[in-house]
């Protein structure tokens, strides 16, 4: 119990946050703990995104707190929250006419203090950033010229440049290939297992969330539906009350994790 | 180019040498022509009668003046493009040189002849302007290009309207020097602004100089800068409050010299690349060059005549803005 409290990393306590009135996300709680896996599915407009904002620090919650390594995140200078936590949002801001090298030694920012310069280590945690989500080849290439994926991947590279503990991604394999959606988890997954670090990952992919999450979180209208583990999460009756269409569930060979199949209603006839 | 201490150093020093050239140009000609010799002279200081007042008292403090104007600008410009995100943001097209402009013509109405005064109500004015522009940027989330530039037409429209409202209640001996200063001016330079504008250059393009890196994120947008640990708000209000300070001092000893903060930094960005670390001293040095060079010009064009350095700067400017508003599309910038 001790042992898992030291490695909590991020928790959000009841956290709640409406849009002109209009609440988008009510009760939520949750825990980030160091080497976890953790993804947020639901359906559109259930609030992932609004919750990766709060958990973040971007959006102010309504109500509740969350707490970054056991202290309010309201408490800490954005500096300082971006030397621990990093953000791949869903459409990256990218600046078009800096180049894919230039772009992810900017995600050093926070580590390089008041000096104006990159020395060797930003320059190598760049490269290796740059190396884990194959964008290498592209370092002399501006921002403007790349196409979705390899945007998707070079702002990953960008968190990935300044080593958080915590990383929040908001569907980082959306836009991306098979070949690379496996290799980004991958590399998730490595940094998980290695480093240490906490991953909350948005994905509308719920069979990609539930091969490499070891818990998920189901929203549903800003609440809070099921949180466990995928064999308790993906279930048909979940499923069906999440995002109000029938699937099948079986076991798929690689890891044994469920399965989703969309059932379609039969051809009409003729 | 790799923004890197070496590179910044050759770039500072590159463009510093075309910087001392153009001062040595630009005191060289002129109406009253000075022989090799008499130059020579002039600068171990053993000249004295008629030619070392025209050096010393008349181009010098025009050529400084010109060159602390167009550094001043120029990082202006760099500052604006990059927060707004839009390649066309600068200070004349904002409306915020406007904004200062009339700030000093209020001065003017007043009857306060005080430089410091001046500037100040300059200041204010520009910094008003600033928030105005940003006011109505904010609605919108991000600026659009048209938004941006109607923005800038109908606040220089209410600008000119109120400094033309001031034009109309003064003498006609001062008309001459109101019209040309409206256009952008250094006829009257001195070395009292020359020693006014340098410690706002300095400390301003210094303290922007600073924020390089913040400008780099901005660039890409405030979420993901904030993302990256940018205190955005707070950033963009000491660099526009720096900015509002620099165009408003140039904007009330210098008038209305249009273009240079839209010029000078594309020009830099074309071979330098988008890093701020570099972009912003060698506009600075760049621009400052390059208004020398188009004061210049516009003191020998038309001998013994001399045109407002606006006129040269909006020839220039002008088509170069709508060749980039015509590019805009088929490039990042």
């Amino acid at each position: 119990m001790v042992a898992k409290e030291r490695n909590r990393l991020l928790s959000g306590r009841d956290l709640s946050f409406a849009y002109g009135g209009r609440e988008v996300l009510a009760g939520i709680d949750l825990d980030l703990t160091s080497g976890e896996m953790l993804g947020v599915i639901g359906p559109n407009g259930s609030g992932k995104s609004t919750l990766l904002g709060l958990l973040c620090g971007l959006l102010p919650p309504d109500q509740g707190q969350v707490e970054l390594m056991g202290r309010p995140l309201a408490a800490y200078r954005r500096a300082q929250v971006a030397r621990r936590l990093g953000l791949v949002p869903q459409s990256p801001q990218l600046a078009p006419g800096f180049t894919v090298s230039e772009t992810v030694l900017a995600g050093r920012f926070a580590l390089m203090g008041g000096r104006m310069f990159e020395n060797s280590d930003d320059r190598a945690a760049a490269l290796g950033a740059m190396d884990l989500t194959d964008i290498a080849h592209l370092a002399a290439r501006p921002s403007g010229e790349l196409s979705g994926g390899e945007r998707q991947r070079l702002a990953l590279a960008r968190a990935l440049a300044a080593e958080p503990e915590v990383l929040l991604l908001d569907e980082p394999t959306s836009a991306l290939d098979l070949q690379h959606q496996l290799k980004v988890m991958g590399v998730l997954e490595q940094a998980c297992h290695s480093q240490g670090m906490a991953v909350c990952l948005v994905s509308h992919d719920l069979n990609l969330a539930g091969l490499f999450c070891r818990r998920l979180l189901l929203l549903s209208q800003g609440q809070p539906l099921a949180l466990g583990t995928p064999q308790e999460v993906l279930t048909p009756d979940l499923l069906q009350q999440a995002y109000g269409v029938e699937v099948a569930i079986d076991v798929e060979p690689s890891r044994g994790r469920p399965r989703v199949t969309l059932m379609a209603p039969p051809p009409e006839a003729g | 180019m790799k923004a890197t201490r070496t590179s910044l150093g050759l770039v500072c020093l590159g463009l510093a040498a075309l910087l001392l050239l153009s001062l040595l140009l630009g005191l060289w000609l002129g109406t009253v022509s000075v022989s090799p010799g008499q130059f020579w002279d002039w600068l171990w200081g053993r000249l004295s009668g008629a030619p070392a007042i025209i050096l010393s008292d008349l181009r010098l403090p025009r050529l400084l003046l010109a060159a602390l104007v167009g550094a001043s600008l120029s990082v202006s410009g760099v500052v604006f493009q990059g927060i707004l995100r839009n390649p066309l943001a600068e200070p004349f097209i904002l409306g915020v040189s406007g904004g200062a402009a009339c700030g000093a013509v209020l001065a003017l109405l007043a009857g306060v002849a005080s430089l410091w005064v001046q500037s100040t109500l300059a200041f204010g004015g520009a910094l008003g302007t600033v928030f105005l522009v940003l006011t109505i940027a904010r609605r919108r989330g991000s600026m659009e290009t048209s938004t941006l530039v109607l923005t800038g037409v109908m606040i220089n429209a209410f600008f000119t309207a109120m400094i033309m409202f001031v034009i109309s209640t003064t003498t006609d001996q001062k008309l001459h020097a109101i019209l040309f200063w409206l256009y952008g001016d250094l006829a009257a330079a001195n070395l009292q602004q020359v020693y006014l504008l340098l410690p706002v250059t300095l400390i301003g393009g210094g303290v922007i100089f600073f924020f390089a890196r913040h400008l780099n994120l901005l660039n890409a947008g405030d979420q993901s800068a904030a993302a990256l640990g940018v205190a955005v708000e707070r950033v963009k209000l000491l660099l526009f409050v720096g900015v509002s300070l620099l165009v408003g001092v140039t904007v009330s000893l210098s008038g209305l010299i249009g273009f240079v903060g839209l010029m000078v930094p594309h020009l830099v960005r074309m071979t330098l690349g988008h890093d701020h670390r570099l972009l912003l001293p060698a506009s600075a040095l760049f621009g400052a060059t390059f208004l020398m060079l188009c004061d210049t010009a516009a003191r020998t064009v038309i001998s013994p005549s001399s045109l407002p350095v606006g006129v040269v700067t909006a020839a220039l400017g002008a088509p170069f803005f709508v060749l980039l508003m015509a590019k805009r599309g088929s490039r990042w910038w």
